[in-house]
């Protein structure tokens, strides 16, 4: 039982974070708003430098071109990303997509998908749509990224495709601004992956380590944005006193550090799970948990942080109400809560009490 | 990262769990398990178990009756005893006077009572609360005044848990009211709780039980040997018993063992088809595993045996969640729940309000919620 990073990983750590040091607001208030304003809504110059880094490769085999290296890396990304809230499509790429690409995918597929993602050259992101809705089942949306990407990874119901991105796509803001679009599924231009047939499990599990990853980046982005709030208690002055002299309002940033600690226990958890398990149930099961508390921590921080800011934080102008509308996309893509309370309720008599370390 | 435990770790948990659920009465357990009190005899008997086995007082040093764990193994200690209902060892002794006389006292006074405490030969009450220092321990008032070889008790203590069965009292007393700081004329004191001059009046709770007590002194003799440590340094003393109290007093496993009986309970009585009950149930093993998994990050990083700040998390959250189960009960329980008097209505439906009203305690006691709220702005957040 060990929740510490071993010292690779906190090299990992800490280049990523230099990185990206250029979206901290404390660092640039500024930078942030103007990669998103333009498309396609993140910066190329940086997703090129994760690329030769090797961040991009992490999760793949070697031979597909990728790093070899697993969950515990990308999660370390995954929350230095949030961190900073840096706009680059990492867990909607590398993770989803490629994770599916990666699972599914025939040797040809990965060596020239996996390849191209991890060298930063191709942009994947992933498609879901659902043919038992009959005619509106060819429509995907939102497509993360979807009129930058250069190949669409398909979730059609049980089975797996990929396309080139189809043509004309307009490209729309998202309210944390990032960038989607509405795609169409076309069969005639798409070629399954592998050998096509039944996924469900790869889907599972592939969607299962994207929630855990999103989960970090989540509880990167709740450390910020605590670690913001404290630091305007202690210097926003009302009434002749800086802001800390409230009992009232520190109590509600204790309760915030309690649900974000909470968070950090069970998403770190559930890393563990992702890294230790060949167990597709033991993994999904794990990511429920992860994003259920995750959502439930996300929408108290996130909500918290502008409360105890106070007019400042609904500006857009001041990053901290950028974090909760990024926690709120967070909560909301790859499952909402209640999508997790209600799968693990049907599993709910299948264990008498939980035991973690099984 | 780890998660899985070594073969070593997982043999360990294999020995406690078969340990207490084969070497402890039967009916202790089973009374536990329903929430019934086990009274005296089932904790002393239970302790004395444990004590003979050598896992009544794991974390106190080696040469008085400790364990030679890693902090993950007295975590599984823990949890495998609260899984298999048994009565934790009596907390006064084991985990506040026993590790303070380690720590602080002198050689004969660990002689004297390290053994009977660990073996609960002697129950030990706590002397701290008083009517106006609660939350403000430090401003207590109860004065020990030196004559001759003596101190001489007078005051008044309360919340005494479990005083009626109490041999000896810790007590927190001033013994220099012109201290520069109220915490600096505070020392700590032992004595037997049938000293001439010691008085107990029983305190019946909201549930209707008898656990906590007033205690009143007047003129108490007590000897000066029978003093911890130093002069004026008992402050300290309480500090470090507080620090401890706050690790052990989230009952992570018993929680989890009440909520899966609960689930039982829920499932025959037909309570789980409703999706919103069913829901409770998901969002309460949800919470508890992170907690239970901030209990073992805490314990995995806490160094030279000191508390990590972030187990007043333990207890805040410990608390809650502790007091969330105990109202999940009374609703699944429902109309059954005023059932409290009936010889016939299923027992774990009769015990549930009164569980639930007696559990309001554990946001209150241990430093109460908004103390470690306190402590989680000061001390960790910098606020």
């Amino acid at each position: 039982m060990d929740f510490t990073l071993d010292d690779e990983q906190l090299a990992l750590r800490d280049a990523v974070r230099g990185l990206l040091k250029g979206y901290d607001p404390s660092v640039d208030a500024e930078r942030r708003r103007s990669v998103t304003a333009e498309d396609p809504g993140y910066d190329e110059q940086v997703w090129a430098r994760l690329a030769e880094m090797g961040a991009l490769g992490l999760p793949f085999a070697e031979q597909d071109g990728g790093m070899g290296a697993g969950p515990v890396e990308v999660a370390v990304v995954a929350e230095e990303i949030g961190r900073v809230l840096a706009p680059e499509p990492y867990v909607a790429s590398v993770v989803l997509a490629g994770g599916l690409v990666a699972a599914a995918g025939s040797d040809d597929q990965r060596a020239e998908l996996l390849g191209a993602l991890s060298s930063g050259e191709l942009l994947l992101t992933c498609a879901r749509v659902d043919p038992a809705l009959g005619d509106a089942g060819t429509v995907a949306e939102p497509v993360i990224q979807g009129a930058r990407a250069d190949k669409i990874v398909w979730q059609v119901g049980h089975e797996l495709f990929v396309s080139d991105r189809p043509e004309g796509v307009e490209g729309y803001h998202t309210p944390d601004g990032g960038r989607a679009a509405r795609l169409v599924f076309d069969r005639s231009r798409a070629t399954p992956l592998g050998d096509g047939g039944d996924a469900s499990e790869t889907i599972a599990l592939a969607r299962a380590r994207a929630q855990v990853a999103a989960c970090h980046e989540a509880l990167g982005a709740m450390d910020t944005a605590l670690r913001m709030t404290t630091s305007y208690l202690t210097t926003r002055k009302q009434f002749g006193v800086t802001l800390n002299h409230f009992q009232a309002l520190n109590f509600r940033a204790a309760d915030c550090y309690t649900s974000l600690e909470l968070t950090r226990s069970m998403v770190t958890w559930a890393t563990m799970v992702a890294a230790e398990h060949d167990d597709p149930t033991a993994v999904v099961e794990a990511a429920a948990r992860a994003k259920l508390q995750t959502a439930r921590a996300a929408r108290h921080v996130g909500q918290e942080a502008i409360q105890l800011h106070g007019g400042i934080g609904m500006t857009a102008e001041y990053a901290v109400g950028h974090y909760t509308a990024r926690l709120t996309a967070l909560n909301h893509w790859l499952g909402a809560a209640d999508e997790q309370l209600t799968r693990l309720s049907g599993g709910l008599t299948d264990h008498g009490v939980l035991d973690p370390l099984s | 990262m780890r998660l899985r435990l070594t073969d070593e770790e997982e043999a360990f948990r294999q020995e406690m769990r078969t340990f207490f659920t084969t070497k402890v009465p039967q009916e202790i357990r089973d009374a536990v398990a329903v929430g019934r009190h086990v009274g005296k005899d089932g904790i002393v008997t239970t302790q004395r178990i444990l004590n003979e086995a050598g896992l009544a007082v794991p974390n106190w040093p080696l040469e008085w009756g400790g364990r030679d764990w890693t902090p993950l193994q007295r975590h599984i200690w823990h949890e495998e005893l609260q899984l298999a209902c048994v009565p934790p060892p009596l907390a006064f002794n084991a985990n506040m006077i026993g590790p303070v006389i380690a720590n602080f006292g002198s050689q004969e006074m660990k002689e004297r009572f390290l053994p009977p405490t660990a073996n609960l030969d002697i129950w030990w009450c706590q002397g701290f609360s008083e009517p106006d220092a609660g939350s403000d321990l430090a401003s207590l008032k109860t004065r020990a005044v030196r004559d001759g070889d003596d101190w001489v008790v007078n005051g008044q203590k309360t919340w005494t848990t479990l005083g009626q069965h109490a041999d000896w009292i810790f007590c927190l007393v001033r013994t220099d009211p012109e201290a520069e700081r109220k915490q600096k004329g505070i020392s700590m004191l032992l004595f037997p709780m049938d000293s001439p001059g010691v008085t107990l009046r029983p305190i019946q709770l909201v549930d209707g039980s008898f656990e906590v007590n007033e205690v009143f002194f007047e003129d108490v003799r007590v000897p000066h040997d029978l003093l911890v440590g130093e002069e004026n340094a008992g402050w300290s003393y309480a500090k470090f018993l507080l620090g401890n109290e706050r690790v052990g007093v989230a009952p992570v496993g018993a929680t989890k063992r009440a909520l899966a009986t609960l689930k039982d309970h829920a499932a025959n009585v037909g309570a789980l088809d409703s999706a919103l009950t069913a829901a409770r149930f998901v969002e309460l093993e949800n919470e508890l595993l992170a907690l239970e998994l901030t209990a073992l990050r805490v314990v995995a990083h806490s160094a030279d045996g000191k508390p990590h700040p972030a187990s007043s998390v333990l207890k805040l959250k410990g608390s809650e969640l502790q007091q969330a189960v105990s109202e999940l009960a009374v609703d699944v329980a429902g109309e059954l729940s005023l059932a409290s008097g009936s010889p016939s209505a299923p027992e774990w439906a009769t015990v549930t309000t009164p569980t639930y009203l007696n559990l309001r305690k554990a946001s209150i006691y241990g430093g109460s919620n908004e103390i470690q709220r306190q402590i989680i702005a000061g001390t960790i957040l910098g606020l």
